[in-house]
């Protein structure tokens, strides 16, 4: 589903990603871990195709499209979700009247007419059940005074809204206490079917308990240096990231 | 393409004016200049009575002696006032009862303009008294009003039939001589609307009006006058949009509200005069006095929607002289490319436990300096006056302006006064979480300055907030559109 190809970018000069190679396929959950500045939220956000990053060589492709000429809209169009580590407020906007407008906007790149009001509150209720939200919240502003579960729990409700082919977990665990983590956690794993993906980008094991990948990769450095299974997560928990840089240097 | 700060700066940019357009109906119109003859010519063609025109006349001498003002954070270069023309009527004179009766180029500009009579009279409702330089060229729904006992007219009818209350109450709340472009408008407004609604009365339609210049290098002057009886209600809205001129062209309207005790005017304005080209050239200038005053008991409610023009100057105010009376302002200014608005109000608390509410929110773009300028003052008898404000500004790029003037003057110490401002930008952040979830940009930006607006966009009547989103989204459109 997702190939990432040698992939190098850069934000003004500073040079971020410098060649990395991933392979995700539909049904699979990918952690990738590191330490603070190694190129994760880089990551997330090149997939994403937020302009700021400078792609210098290499690509991003999806379902064999390569993504290079496509706006963030639509990457999004085409099924790609990132829940981002700090999402913005938007005064004035309800989460309710946020959602039926992305949502809205994605039917009409497909061509199709503006949801029905009726599916459009069928579908609210049902996804924010399952992620035990108020129905209350959902008339707040856009992330405006959110707690910082809140936030995340939002973000998670939106995945569920939108039903994206590959959902990046951009830190989706911090700032997030235990219940809160579970009830996330949960409404992921539910989420999860043969035919999408999960990208979870994470500096602790901690959601991994949770959220169990198939396969987990470390950056460091703007590179993966080593990729395993899920034990690797536990590993890394035990023994630090200094075990892996002094492993890279080596 | 994703969008960066720059090339949104430039689709900003290059929104044209969607109503710029011109209808040619042949008019007549006075020569250019201003003299004692031509404020007499203004009057006799309008077939006034000797009393109006002395009014006129007086008016006329103020304004001789007077300079036009400077305090306002505007620039342009001022008006020739001799080289414009002061009085301008289409041809076709006698009124209709119907529409088939009207200029069939005329009706073809409402519709272009997506506010078609046909349209109009199915919303439910709606009557409406088009002006249309300066002349009113029809008018719906007169008879259901007078059953009433309601008046909805043009200022020029009802200073005929109904000259004891225009005589008692025009000047009352903006004398002739109250500021430079009153005294003008005083002098040489053209025509306007005027509204009674008698004691007791709930008024049950929305009134609107829509102005629209129509004529090279003719001013507009309109003159509002707007009476609530004891205990009555009234919710009355005006809209406009002018068509594209290279030239500057003048707008000095004067709007007078008067609230009898225990009556309740909501005053809705909808403002997109032609702001000029993205390059600063052309446009209107608005340079209006808005004011109303409220006896025991009253309410008046100002919300405008400013999107339009080259210059603005406007301060609805409310004077609240009765005990236990209620003034509100909520407004939305936009502005865009070049364009200057200096805009708020004036709250006069001068009677008891009176209390007043000002909402502003001024969106800036392009190159464009958008003020918010407001007072608020308690007179030493206003014992317990209340006022809150809120003053937002919203950014968009790195060369635009956002100035708030707020003037507060307090002589009652049992006052409670409340001010809050704040100052945000669209950021490249909020753009590309939008983007993320599908939302393309100029989309993503009508959802945040809507977002912003909503305060104010929620006093507007339904069929007039609809109508604000639509002009907010094509302001910003182009500018962002």
């Amino acid at each position: 589903m997702l190939k990432i190809n040698d992939l190098h970018a850069r934000v003004e000069d500073k040079d971020i990603l410098k060649g990395i190679n991933l392979e995700v396929n539909a049904g699979e959950v990918h952690a990738i871990m590191g330490p603070n500045g190694s190129g994760k939220s880089t990551l997330a956000s090149v997939i994403a195709g937020k302009e700021e990053f400078e792609v210098t060589q290499g690509n991003v492709v999806l379902d064999g499209e390569d993504l290079e000429d496509d706006a963030p809209e639509e990457r999004a169009h085409k099924g790609i979700f990132l829940s981002f580590q700090y999402p913005v407020e938007i005064p004035g906007v309800s989460v309710t009247n946020f959602m039926k407008t992305a949502i809205n906007e994605s039917r009409k790149a497909r061509g199709l007419e503006d949801m029905p009001a009726k599916e459009m509150l069928k579908l609210i209720r049902e996804k924010s059940e399952m992620l035990e939200i108020d129905r209350k919240f959902l008339s707040r502003s856009l992330n405006e005074g959110f707690s910082g579960g809140e936030k995340k729990r939002n973000e998670i409700f939106q995945m569920a809204m939108l039903e994206p082919r590959l959902a990046i977990l951009d830190e989706t665990d911090s700032g997030l206490d235990i219940d809160a983590l579970r009830i996330v956690a949960n409404g992921v794993n539910k989420l999860k079917s043969k035919d999408n993906a999960v990208v979870v980008i994470t500096h602790y094991q901690r959601l991994l308990e949770y959220i169990v990948p198939d396969f987990v990769h470390v950056l460091h450095n703007g590179k993966i240096v080593k990729s395993g299974g899920k034990e690797l997560a536990l590993e890394l928990e035990e023994k630090g990231y200094d075990w892996i840089k002094n492993e890279a240097v080596v | 393409m994703a969008y960066t700060e720059e090339e949104l700066k430039k689709e900003l940019e290059t929104k044209e004016y969607e109503y710029g357009f011109y209808t040619d109906i042949e008019s007549e119109t006075f020569p250019v200049g201003l003299n004692e003859d031509i404020v007499v010519a203004i009057s006799r063609k309008k077939e006034e009575p000797e009393w109006m025109t002395e009014w006129r006349l007086e008016a006329f001498k103020a304004w001789k002696e007077m300079d036009e003002p400077e305090w306002a954070n505007v620039q342009y270069a001022k008006p020739d006032f001799q080289a414009i023309s002061y009085y301008s009527a289409p041809n076709s004179k006698p009124k209709y009862d119907s529409l088939d009766e009207v200029d069939p180029e005329l009706l073809d500009t409402f519709k272009r303009l997506g506010i078609s009579l046909d349209e109009q009279k199915k919303l439910a409702g709606v009557a409406v008294d088009i002006v249309i330089d300066s002349v009113s060229v029809a008018t719906t729904f007169k008879k259901t009003l007078a059953e009433k006992g309601i008046i909805f007219c043009s200022i020029s009818e009802a200073i005929k039939e109904h000259p004891e209350l225009v005589k008692k109450y025009i000047g009352s709340i903006v004398p002739q001589k109250d500021n430079f472009y009153a005294a003008l408008n005083s002098a040489v407004f053209s025509d306007g609307s005027f509204c009674y609604i008698p004691k007791g009365v709930r008024c049950p339609m929305e009134l609107s009006t829509y102005f629209r210049i129509n004529q090279a290098g003719t001013g507009q002057f309109e003159r509002t006058l707007v009476i609530a009886d004891e205990g009555s209600y009234v919710s009355y809205l005006e809209g406009c949009t002018a068509p594209s001129r290279d030239e500057n062209q003048l707008h000095a309207a004067v709007v007078e509200l008067i609230a009898l005790d225990d009556a309740e005017i909501k005053y809705s304005t909808v403002q997109n005069w032609f702001p000029g080209g993205k390059d600063g050239v052309g446009g209107v200038f608005n340079f209006v006095t808005k004011r109303g005053l409220c006896e025991k008991n009253a309410k008046i409610s100002w919300t405008q929607v400013e999107t339009g023009s080259a210059v603005t100057w406007k301060y609805p105010s409310c004077i609240l002289k009765g005990d236990n009376s209620i003034g509100e302002f909520y407004s939305i200014a936009v502005t865009n490319n070049y364009q200057q608005a200096d805009t708020g109000t004036k709250m006069i608390h001068i009677g008891k436990n009176t209390r007043s509410t000002i909402i502003s929110k001024g969106i800036s773009a392009g190159k464009s300096q958008n003020s918010y300028r407001g007072l608020v003052q308690v007179n030493s008898r206003a014992k317990n006056a209340r006022n809150f404000s809120q003053c937002d500004s919203l950014l968009m790029g790195n060369e635009c302006g956002a100035h708030t003037f707020p003037y507060i003057e307090v002589k009652n110490k049992t006052a409670q006064i409340e001010h809050e401002a704040t100052t945000s930008k669209i950021g490249e952040d909020q753009i590309f979480y939008c983007n993320q979830r599908g939302i393309e940009t100029e989309k993503a930006i009508a959802l945040i300055v809507n977002g912003f607006s909503k305060e104010v966009l929620n006093k507007l009547p339904m069929e007039f907030a609809v109508e604000a989103q639509k002009l907010l989204e094509i302001s910003l459109e182009g500018s962002v559109g």
